[in-house]
C-alpha cells in the first residue's frame, strides 16, 4: 500500500507535485478541478468524493485545499473523515504568509494573480466568470481594486509578461512579489513530516 | 397593454439588460402606468426568476449579478415617481457593508437586491465601512436590521468589532445583526454574536424576515 495520498487543488497541482519530488515522498497526488472555484459549494463534495475513492487505498490522506469560499463545510468533511488538510484559508496566504497580511494592510483593494492565475486567467476568470460574453461585468466585479500583485512561485519571464497584459486589461498598475512556494512547502514538509495517523 | 410592459420589465432582469430595464421603465411611466404595479408586477417578479434559475443550477454568478443591476437601473427609473399613499410597503430598514479591510461587494449587492425585491429598503454603506459609518446609518435611517459582508478571514474578525461598535453606541437592541461571506460560518456567527449568518441572497432574505418576525 502506498502510504499517503494528496488530495489537491487543481491550482495547486503544478507546485505540490513539484515539492513532492523535490523532497522524494513518493505520495500520489490526485486533483480536483480549480474551477470549482467558480462554485465553492461544490467544494466539499467533490473532496468526499475523493476521499471516498481513496480511503481504502491509502495509509494516509492529506487535503491541500484552502478553505476557499466552503464556508467550513470542507473541515467538516475531513472532521467526518479525520482527513487532515494544510492549514491556510487559500492560496494567496499559503504563498505570500506575511507578505500578503502586509500587502492586504497596504491597500485592500489588491487584486492577487500566482503563477497559476497568470498562466490560466483567461479561463479561470475571463471565461468563468462571464467576461468574455458581458465585457460590462468588468467594471462590476472589478471596480473596487486598487493594483494587482503578482506573486510568483517560479521566475518566469513569460508569465512576467502575462501579467502585465493582464494588469492592463484591469487598468490596474502591477506590483511583483516572488514567493516562490512559501508556506505551501513549509506547511506540506511538516505535515508529511508529522506521525502518520491511521485512518479509521 | 400594461401586462406586456410589466413582462418586459421582468423579462429584461431575465436576461441580465441594464438598458432594456432603464427603457421599459422609462416607457411604463410615459404610458401612465402604476410605477409600484411595475416594480410588483415586473421588476420583482424578474429578479424572483432570476433567483429561482440561481437555486436551482441554471443560473450562475454573471447572470445573478446582471439580473440585479437591470433591477437596480429599474428601480433607478420607477422609485422616483412613487407618491402618496402608492408608496412600496416596507417591511423594514436593512443597513448594509462590506467590513473595514475588505473592498469585496458582489456578494453584499446580491444580498441588497434581494431584499429590496422583498419589500425591505437596503441602505448600502458600500465596501471598507468603520463601524462608525454603521452606527451613524442606523440612527440616520431607523434601521432594524444590519447586513455585514466580508469575504476575507482577515477582515471577517472585523464583524465581531462591528457588533461590539453597535453594543458600544447603545444600539444592540435596536437592531439585528446578520453576517455573511465566504469564510464566515454559522459557527463563527455563534461565536461573535451575531444574530444570523446566511450563505446565500436567498437564504439571507428568509433570515431577513424571520430575524423581524414577518411569516415567509
Amino acid at each position: 500500500m502506498t502510504p499517503t495520498a494528496l488530495i489537491i487543488c487543481g491550482a495547486l497541482a503544478r507546485e505540490v507535485i513539484a515539492i513532492n519530488q523535490k523532497y522524494g515522498w513518493g505520495a500520489d497526488v490526485f486533483g480536483v478541478p480549480a474551477s470549482v472555484h467558480s462554485h465553492p459549494q461544490k467544494i466539499a463534495p467533490l473532496v468526499e468524493k475523493r476521499i471516498l475513492e481513496l480511503r481504502e487505498r491509502y495509509a494516509r490522506l492529506i487535503v491541500i485545499f484552502g478553505d476557499c469560499g466552503s464556508s467550513g463545510k470542507l473541515d467538516a468533511v475531513l472532521e467526518r473523515y479525520d482527513v487532515e488538510r494544510i492549514a491556510g484559508p487559500h492560496c494567496y496566504e499559503m504563498y505570500g504568509g506575511k507578505t500578503f497580511e502586509a500587502l492586504m494592510e497596504e491597500e485592500p483593494g489588491t487584486y492577487f494573480l500566482t503563477d497559476f492565475l497568470a498562466q490560466g486567467f483567461e479561463g479561470t476568470v475571463i471565461k468563468s466568470m462571464g467576461l468574455d460574453k458581458r465585457p460590462v461585468l468588468k467594471e462590476i466585479y472589478f471596480r473596487n481594486y486598487k493594483r494587482l500583485v503578482y506573486m510568483s512561485q517560479r521566475e518566469d519571464e513569460t508569465l512576467k509578461a502575462r501579467a502585465q497584459k493582464i494588469a492592463d486589461y484591469l487598468d490596474l498598475p502591477l506590483e511583483f512579489r516572488h514567493t516562490g512556494y512559501g508556506l505551501l512547502e513549509e506547511r506540506l514538509a511538516a505535515l508529511m513530516n508529522a506521525a502518520v495517523p491511521q485512518l479509521p | 397593454m400594461s401586462q406586456e410592459i410589466f413582462d418586459k420589465l421582468a423579462q429584461s432582469v431575465i436576461d441580465g439588460e441594464p438598458d432594456d430595464a432603464t427603457k421599459w421603465a422609462t416607457e411604463a411611466l410615459a404610458q401612465g402606468l402604476d410605477p409600484l404595479e411595475c416594480i410588483n408586477k415586473g421588476l420583482t417578479k424578474g429578479i424572483e426568476v432570476v433567483g429561482d434559475l440561481f437555486a436551482n443550477g441554471d443560473y450562475f454568478l454573471p447572470e445573478l449579478v446582471l439580473g440585479g443591476e437591470a433591477m437596480k437601473a429599474g428601480l433607478a427609473v420607477l422609485e422616483p415617481a412613487l407618491v402618496g399613499s402608492k408608496q412600496r410597503k416596507i417591511l423594514g430598514t436593512v443597513i448594509m457593508g462590506t467590513v473595514k479591510g475588505d473592498i469585496h461587494e458582489i456578494g453584499k449587492m446580491l444580498v441588497g437586491i434581494m431584499l429590496t425585491a422583498n419589500g425591505f429598503k437596503v441602505v448600502d454603506l458600500g465596501v471598507n465601512c468603520k463601524a462608525d459609518q454603521f452606527v451613524g446609518a442606523i440612527k440616520e435611517h431607523d434601521a432594524v436590521l444590519v447586513g455585514a459582508s466580508a469575504l476575507l478571514t482577515t477582515t471577517m474578525g472585523y464583524q465581531k468589532d462591528l457588533i461590539a461598535g453597535i453594543a458600544e453606541a447603545g444600539l444592540r437592541n435596536k437592531v439585528k445583526i446578520m453576517v455573511g461571506g465566504a469564510p464566515v460560518t454559522q459557527e463563527w456567527a455563534d461565536s461573535i454574536g451575531a444574530d444570523g449568518y446566511a450563505e446565500d441572497a436567498v437564504s439571507a432574505v428568509v433570515l431577513a424576515k424571520t430575524l423581524i418576525g414577518v411569516p415567509e
